[in-house]
């Protein structure tokens, strides 16, 4: 009998497999194509203390094997989501929902911990790491000060589980780690897009409106799985981890390097009903390598 | 795939992406490719002016949404032009291939049987979402414009299914000499119309929204935008609306692709 529970930050998932945030709207579009019970939980879109609009089309470019976004947080506001749509998601689906909030200041973020502390969200995520916002976002993400501060902070604010998603645009991610366990994160995600530009050279244009975004999709997964490595090593808080994830192969190395829960996101674009090809791909390499609990490869990676 | 339980204890069938055969194609104009797949699924479901999200296949990571031109019989009929990788691989396919598509998608054009003087305007490759439509309500009057004689198709096809067609050449070579919506806006002089359906370049449907509301004329706009999940999910395939807030920008693949012109500002 296979064992693909994980007990994350005291919270049961009953696979491994949740979504990353922002590719996954409020899960009730991909629930058309999977049952969302399926998923051991989903990110929920990422949520600002006020509604926010978004940034101009296009939002979105190609680039080789994956895609730059700038969707700029467009999203109905942190109260809509605990008043509407948490208890429709509680009431509806069998999963754990993990809730992502990005502030522009330090008491934004507390407040928005205060008011999904009182929802049916699993976990709060805290996202110090959206590139495509002028204000917050990144700037809370890059400094290992900030991240202490901030955390502490928002930590004292929040009853749930507190994940801080991490970017991965910065010079040492296991400085901003290390900085996120101190100030009491009770795990940490990553990794957050990478910086980029795609130049439309007929226009000389950027394609993006808003000139950069963020890269994801299949081109960012060996960096993701080296920061997740690595941070793994450091920290002594559960990961989850994600970026490019297309296959149940693709999980089964996050989860060597050390995450204990992976996130499927771009990928869905292509393969909306991903997660069933997934489950089915980790359980004939659990029962090939006779591995009977998933909890026994996490971090099983065995250096050179 | 099998029906999942969702909700109280209610059985939904999930929906699934196909692998469909190409049966027929051809290359209607330099780079136009007339595609046509068997799907007994998407054929009976498609509405007029909805589209398939399309894995294109080698080389390319995000799927390409393209419009159903027709669909009936078991068969759902698609034309494309060649711009970028992806219509360049796809237009490789033979006859016989299998190919990977998630449809029918989106919220296509209204249909009203109040409407009695209905225009329908394409532009280029915007003619072609348009068929269906014309094939359904059957006697509107149809404007379609190409930028030269080489590039029309299909003229012959929707003088089979419309009232009366006319076609016109951005350069002049072939009919009306000069852009269609200046056609139809001469047409409107003389003729009721009651509502207009419009597919085509973003400079037509600006020139066209503006004489159908001018004139008080309900009009309905097919739009185009880089997609990402083209499902409703992911929020990039945005168009910018007259609502304030959290409702400025609307998802062209789930609350579109087709949108009231009153609702849309086109100004992205």
């Amino acid at each position: 009998m296979i064992k693909t529970k994980i007990n994350f930050c005291g919270i049961e998932f009953k696979n491994p497999i949740v979504t990353a945030s922002g590719t996954f709207g409020f899960g009730a579009e991909y629930g058309e194509y999977a049952d969302l019970s399926e998923y051991g939980g989903f990110s929920a879109k990422g949520l600002t203390r006020s509604p926010r609009a978004g940034n101009k089309p296009p939002r979105i470019a190609e680039t080789p094997s994956g895609i730059l976004n700038s969707v700029g947080l467009q999203n109905p506001g942190v109260e809509f989501f605990a008043k509407y749509t948490m208890p429709y998601l509680a009431s509806e689906y069998d999963t754990n929902v993990i809730a992502n909030m990005s502030g522009n200041t330090v008491e934004e973020y507390c407040e928005m911990a205060e008011i999904l502390s009182d929802t049916d969200a699993a976990i709060i995520e805290m996202n110090i790491s959206c590139p495509n916002v002028k204000h917050g976002g990144l700037a809370f993400g890059t400094d290992p000060d900030t991240v202490l501060d901030l955390t502490s902070q928002v930590k004292k604010h929040c009853k749930k589980p507190l994940v801080v998603k991490l970017s991965p645009n910065v010079t040492s991610i296991t400085d901003i780690a290390k900085a996120a366990e101190q100030g009491g994160a009770d795990g940490l995600s990553l990794i957050n897009t990478l910086l980029g530009m795609s130049i439309d050279i007929n226009t000389r244009r950027p394609v993006l409106a808003n000139n950069m975004g963020g890269l994801s999709g299949p081109a960012v997964k060996p960096v993701a799985v080296w920061m997740v490595y690595q941070t793994a090593q450091t920290v002594n808080i559960p990961i989850i981890g994600m970026g490019g994830v297309m296959s149940g192969s693709d999980v089964i190395e996050f989860m060597l390097a050390g995450a204990s829960l992976v996130a499927l996101g771009t990928g869905l674009f292509l393969k909306p009903d991903l997660i069933l090809s997934v489950k089915e791909e980790i359980e004939n390499y659990m029962t090939h390598y006779n591995i009977e609990d998933i909890n026994d490869i996490i971090g099983k990676v065995q250096l050179n | 795939m099998s029906p999942a339980s969702i909700g109280g204890g209610m059985e939904v069938k999930m929906k699934e992406t196909k692998n469909c055969r190409l049966i027929r194609k051809k290359e209607i104009a330099d780079g136009i490719f007339d595609f046509v797949i068997e799907s007994e699924s998407i054929s009976s479901e498609a509405q007029c002016g909805q589209f398939l999200h399309i894995n294109c296949g080698e080389g390319t990571f995000l799927r390409r949404p393209i419009s159903i031109c027709d669909a009936g019989n078991g068969e759902v009929r698609f034309i494309f032009e060649v711009k970028g990788n992806g219509t360049a691989e796809l237009a490789k396919k033979e006859v016989g291939d299998y190919i990977d598509v998630m449809g029918p998608l989106g919220h296509g054009f209204e249909i009203k049987d109040s409407v009695k003087n209905p225009v329908i305007i394409g532009g280029g490759i915007g003619v072609f979402p348009l068929y269906k439509l014309a094939k359904t309500i059957k006697n509107a009057d149809v404007f379609l414009g190409f930028r030269s004689k080489s590039r029309v198709v299909m003229e012959e096809e929707f003088e089979k299914v419309s009232n009366t067609v006319i076609v016109g050449t951005d350069d002049g070579s072939y009919g009306y000499n000069g852009y269609i919506a200046s056609a139809m806006e001469q047409y409107l002089s003389f003729h009721k119309c009651d509502m207009i359906y419009c597919c085509g370049p973003k400079p037509m449907l600006k020139a066209v929204k503006k004489i159908a509301e001018d004139r008080g004329i309900l009009c309905q706009l097919s739009l185009e935008q880089r997609m990402g999940c083209g499902i409703g999910a992911c929020l990039v395939c945005v168009c910018e609306t007259n609502n304030e807030g959290m409702d400025k920008y609307k998802r062209v693949c789930r609350n579109g692709p087709v949108f009231y012109s009153t609702e849309v500002t086109l100004n992205d």
